[in-house]
């Protein structure tokens, strides 16, 4: 077989074959959108037209299914566990936090999945004496995902809200280069409870794009319980040529005064190079701000070539500007009271697959009073199986 | 006024009738999408080569290239990060090979 040179031959086929008779459905398309004006009385269009194009969605042929059954895949336990000293202004806080990922896969299209946080953070009181403080437990996410094509996965419980992409890919702590979190990542990212459609296709032979749409009825609020209703949605474009990805992200409120939020996303990896770059900008009453991060692995240093592969450099610079929520509700968000920026250093070492130690430096400013920021732990991503595994498969 | 209903009757026949047989349509699709795929991915190394592009491209996106597993438990980590990461159909299926040889 000769691959073509975009690599997209699997692309031909199941994104083709589906719209391979283009005259038939433009004709399909007509009568059924004229049959649908002479029948359907106009109160009820909105909720007719939803309804087939749901179904149309759901109707979509599945991609090619040749897998083996000895790969059905099995429920698996992943996550992370971490342990880190963060010292801000002189002050010491132990944090210690493991984070279960459950994945249970149901026949060919059923994913079920959640992850739990337990997150001790403990601190000597301001007297002197032994370390203590709260234990949170929490549920990120509960959610059961429909795949019902390529185009289109189907969410409904709760889910990460899809605001920007640090919340939803780049949290965990054996994935985030630095471990302090960015300044406006509680900006519209708490946890929603609704349905949402999400899916990510190739448009064309040199990019892809990914989408998530989403409604959610009520939301947990960080730092403290809140009901909110939103609807928004996240849509970014993926170059694989040079791995550069772009995107946007809005959300609104669906009550009080309706407030809009919105924000950009881009990410992207050099070729040449064993570097990564991101960025994320967010805008909402609650404030606004951006990061810019990087991380650059030393596999090109010539010398003590078996650490130095193991080494990533990472950076992040960050700005917060408040928004008109005032200092005491942007603090129960997690949020700063005041303008700030913030940079941070640091070094990951990798120990091994999924295990990492971290060190890093930063220096914030505000106008309430500028402070370093060091930290130093240890991230370890496990994955447990929860069935049999099976043999690896032989080349076909 | 007997002539307008009827004529709406008969139209939305009309309109289940075609809507019907457009999705239908999509199932015999679907069975040329899946015989023509058998006959694309005839060549392992051709996809072994292209899943290996596949997953540098869209894992090292957010974090380092993990450890091979067993076939069983990929085939669950990719469905997740299908769903997480929004990675297409077709750099599932290949990273899935990549990763289970």
């Amino acid at each position: 077989m000769s691959l073509p040179a975009d690599g997209h031959y699997l692309g031909d086929v199941s994104s083709g074959a589906g719209l391979k008779h283009n005259s038939d459905i433009l004709l399909w398309g007509f009568a059924v959108s004229y049959l649908f004006r002479e029948t359907v009385p106009a109160r009820w269009r909105r909720t007719v037209l939803s309804v087939i194009v749901l179904l149309f969605f759901l109707s979509l042929p599945p991609w090619p299914t040749a897998q083996d059954k000895s790969d059905k895949p099995i429920p698996i336990l992943t996550g992370n566990v971490g342990t880190f000293s963060f010292v801000t202004g002189g002050q010491n806080l132990i944090d210690t936090q493991i984070n279960p990922v459950l994945l249970v896969p149901l026949g060919d299209r059923w994913l079920i999945e959640s992850r739990a946080e337990f997150e001790g953070q403990f601190q000597r009181p301001p007297g002197g004496g032994p370390y203590g403080g709260p234990v949170n437990k929490h549920v990120d996410y509960a959610q059961v995902d429909y795949i019902a094509n390529p185009y289109l996965t189907v969410t409904a419980g709760r889910f990460l809200t899809p605001f920007g992409i640090f919340n939803e890919r780049l949290y965990p702590v054996w994935i985030r280069f630095l471990q302090p979190d960015p300044l406006i990542l509680p900006i519209r990212t708490a946890p929603s409870d609704g349905a949402m459609f999400r899916g990510g296709f190739p448009v064309s032979a040199r990019a892809n794009m990914n989408y998530a749409l989403y409604v959610s009825a009520t939301s947990i609020g960080i730092g403290s319980v809140d009901a909110e209703r939103h609807a928004g949605g996240r849509m970014g474009f993926f170059f694989p040529g040079p791995r550069l990805e772009v995107g946007g992200s809005w959300q609104k409120t669906l009550q009080d005064d309706r407030k809009n939020a919105f924000g950009f996303h881009a990410s992207w990896q050099p070729t040449k190079l064993p570097m990564s770059l991101r960025s994320e900008y967010a805008h909402s009453f609650e404030g606004s701000g951006y990061w810019v991060e990087g991380a650059y692995r030393f596999s090109q240093v010539p010398f003590w070539q078996k650490a130095m592969r193991r080494t990533e450099f990472v950076a992040r610079g960050q700005q917060f500007f408040v928004g008109a929520i005032g200092a005491d509700a942007e603090g129960a968000l997690g949020l700063p009271g005041a303008n700030t920026r913030e940079a941070d250093f640091g070094v990951n070492y990798f120990l091994r697959d999924g295990m990492k130690g971290i060190f890093s430096y930063g220096r914030q400013f505000s106008p309430v009073g500028n402070f370093n920021q060091w930290s130093f732990g240890l991230a370890y991503r496990f994955l447990i199986p929860l069935g049999p595994t099976g043999a690896s498969r032989e080349a076909q | 006024m007997k002539t307008n209903v009827r004529r709406r009757a008969l139209a939305a026949l009309g309109t289940l009738v075609l809507t019907s047989s457009l999705f239908a349509g999509s199932s015999s699709a679907k069975k040329e999408a899946e015989s023509a795929v058998v006959v694309h991915t005839s060549d392992a190394g051709t996809m072994r080569v292209e899943g290996e592009k596949r997953f540098h491209a869209n894992c090292a996106r957010c974090h380092a290239a993990p450890q091979k597993f067993p076939p069983r438990m990929m085939g669950t980590v990719l469905r997740h990060m299908r769903v997480r990461a929004t990675i297409t159909e077709e750099d599932r299926r290949l990273i899935l090979f990549y990763m289970t040889q």
